[in-house]
């Protein structure tokens, strides 16, 4: 994986210092909260519901143990004991003191970590494909290109202060794992006839109160100009993104306003004339990162075998392992989402055990999902077991990826101060009935999201089954949507009818289950029968 | 009924204006009537506490104090309802058990 050079490093360093001088003004009152406020969330600390919370970058996903023992001892030493793992591939602690966060800062630059561009109109975290270098269906490896992006946008002058936030997502496979379309920028390297790597590039998705899928604005641009091409996509937006009205300022408001064609249009002439300024880097820049992207040292000739003689192992073997491009190797996902837990939380012992666990069967290395589990890329299949045993001994070794109770939820209203409802209950009292009745397995691949508001942390939208918490008069309420995907056939859920309570959320959802259940043909998914049957069955079922 | 609320400056913990101080225990907070701008202002700029806001309350049902009118407000004043052991335990036993 990528290592600082003395200049990410110097930039890093600098940062702490500056973030500790500007807290300490803060505390002794040289600087007000309205002064202090766009400060600390450059540094991606935020004040929520019951402390500071600091959000923590983690580069399209991927860490190396040092790093991941460092998120552990900072949820020890400074916070409660656990981490929060998000959507955003990145990791929260709630508990933060104000005090304690340049000395955090400096903790994590050790480890070649920051906080920075986690928050703000600013272009945010790249994410990926977390089984990116593993996946036996990608054309390359996409990390070289989400890193060279990341140095890009990284205190980009130009694009600090964007309409609204902006999230890019960089795939390489046809399998799309990252939601690629439903970011503002969604890029996906591809092969042409010839044989030649671009990249192509999807605008304009997201969720939030306004969901939209992202068109296709360039089937390929070469690799060579992605970075131009990025620019002339964000100069277009940064120019004619709305400033006026926070909730018209995405560029998926941009580009559908304008029209796709229209769009398009000035991005070419803007990519035009960027092409005479020289401002790609050289290719060595991309080679040097690539060399950090290498297959690690696989061993050749490794058995394929796998001893299934214990069903639990079995069990976890078939749900939670993917195929690996290297004979005897899988790529194995640890499920943070164990039955009636905190969907994507992990104590820091676990956290430390993960670490560990990477260095040992993983060749050293680890990515947080966006669906807010833990994935060791490269492990051999003949030692599946021996890492299944430590895993389950600490309450890590739950076989349900891709399941009911593999539910991806943000912190809602029980952390959040945007929130309007409650999520992590919902998504216990889910996870527990369907594990009482028996169902989760019976049910097969179902993906349900639970966001706590309209701004759809939890991915709401694109949940086979999605769950939306609302104030109602003062009082929780649920709408249920049916119908989202975030794969390669993205699609967008739609809401039932009136919503429910707490309770009635969970018995609604099982009701939708049980339409689906009756009526599914054979190899079907949920939502392969929502989308073959409609609607109107499940909202027969919930509503009579 | 009116009640001030904000967060620590320092340590970002919950806190409820109390009548002299900021107390973290939501049972000692007082009902300020028409004197919440005020307070606000010079609480402010006594840097002991950031975003502090004047809240609607209510009589708690148990009988004791006030508690907050709106959910949001009464989960600040206990911590997250699904960690029970980072909830914040009354300074008084004999305080309320809400029902959030």
């Amino acid at each position: 994986m990528y290592r600082y050079d003395q200049y990410d490093q110097t930039m890093v360093d600098t940062r702490v210092a500056e973030f500790r001088d500007q807290t300490r003004r803060r505390i002794e009152g040289h600087l007000t909260e309205d002064q202090f406020k766009p400060l600390r969330l450059q540094n991606g600390l935020y004040l929520q519901l019951h402390a500071y919370m600091l959000r923590v970058a983690v580069p399209y996903g991927t860490l190396n143990s040092a790093q991941m023992h460092m998120l552990a001892t900072i949820a020890d030493k400074y916070d409660r004991g656990y981490g929060h793992f998000t959507t955003r591939q990145n990791i929260q602690y709630n508990w933060i003191k104000l005090e304690d966060a340049p000395d955090i800062l400096a903790d994590l630059a050790t480890v070649e970590m920051h906080a920075i561009q986690t928050s703000g109109n600013c272009i945010r975290n790249i994410s990926s494909d977390h089984y990116a270098g593993a996946a036996a269906d990608e054309v390359t490896d996409p990390r070289p290109y989400a890193e060279l992006l990341r140095q890009w946008s990284s205190f980009h002058p130009e694009f600090l202060a964007l309409p609204r936030k902006f999230k890019i997502a960089v795939i390489a496979s046809e399998t799309d794992r990252a939601a690629m379309k439903l970011h503002d920028i969604g890029i996906r390297i591809v092969k042409n006839e010839s044989g030649e790597l671009g990249a192509a590039f999807y605008v304009g998705g997201g969720m939030g109160r306004t969901p939209m899928i992202a068109p296709l604005v360039r089937e390929f641009v070469p690799l060579d100009q992605l970075i131009t091409y990025s620019e002339a996509c964000l100069r277009v937006y940064n120019r004619y993104g709305r400033r006026d009205n926070k909730y018209k300022a995405r560029i998926k408001i941009l580009v559908h306003e304008l029209g796709l064609d229209e769009y398009r249009r000035q991005v070419e002439d803007e990519f035009a004339q960027l092409q005479g300024q020289d401002i790609e880097p050289p290719l060595a820049e991309l080679e040097r990162i690539g060399e950090y992207f290498r297959d690690p040292p696989f061993t050749v000739g490794l058995p394929e075998e796998i001893d299934r003689s214990d069903p639990d192992f079995a069990l976890w073997v078939d749900r939670n392992t993917h195929a690996h491009k290297q004979p005897g190797y899988v790529a194995v996902t640890i499920s943070l989402k164990p039955v009636g837990g905190i969907p994507g939380d992990a104590t820091a012992a676990q956290i430390h055990l993960m670490a560990d666990l990477a260095r040992e069967y993983s060749f050293d290395e680890c990515r947080v999902t966006h669906a807010q589990n833990i994935v060791l890329a490269h492990v051999e299949k003949q030692r599946l077991h021996e890492l299944w045993s430590k895993l389950d001994e600490a309450g890590l070794g739950t076989a349900n990826l891709d399941l009911i109770g593999d539910i991806i939820a943000c912190p809602g209203l029980d952390y959040c101060s945007l929130a309007n409802a409650r999520s992590i209950p919902v998504a216990q009292k889910i996870s527990q009935r369907f594990a009482e009745n028996g169902k989760d397995g019976v049910l097969g691949e179902l993906k349900l999201k639970i966001s706590g508001c309209i701004n759809a942390c939890g991915h709401h939208h694109a949940g086979h089954i999605g769950i939306l918490g609302v104030d109602k008069k003062g009082t929780e309420n649920y709408q249920l949507l049916l119908g989202g995907c975030e794969g390669d056939d993205t699609s967008l859920g739609k809401i039932t009818g009136p919503g429910f309570d707490e309770d009635g959320i969970v018995n609604a959802v099982e009701t939708a289950t049980d339409v689906y259940l009756r009526e599914r043909a054979d190899g079907e998914r949920f939502l392969d029968t929502y989308r073959r049957i409609g609607m109107e069955p499940f909202k027969e079922a919930l509503y009579g | 009924m009116k009640i001030l609320t904000g967060n620590d400056l320092k340590d970002g913990r919950v806190t409820w204006w109390d009548g002299q101080n900021w107390s973290i225990h939501i049972e000692d907070a007082v009902d300020v009537g028409e004197e919440a701008a005020a307070i606000l202002a010079r609480e402010e700029a006594a840097r002991r506490v950031n975003s502090s806001y004047a809240i609607d309350a209510e009589p708690d049902p148990s009988g004791h104090g006030v508690r907050p009118a709106h959910i949001k407000d009464r989960i600040r004043a206990l911590g997250p309802t699904v960690r029970p052991d980072l909830t914040l335990k009354p300074a008084d036993p004999e305080a309320r058990n809400w029902v959030i």
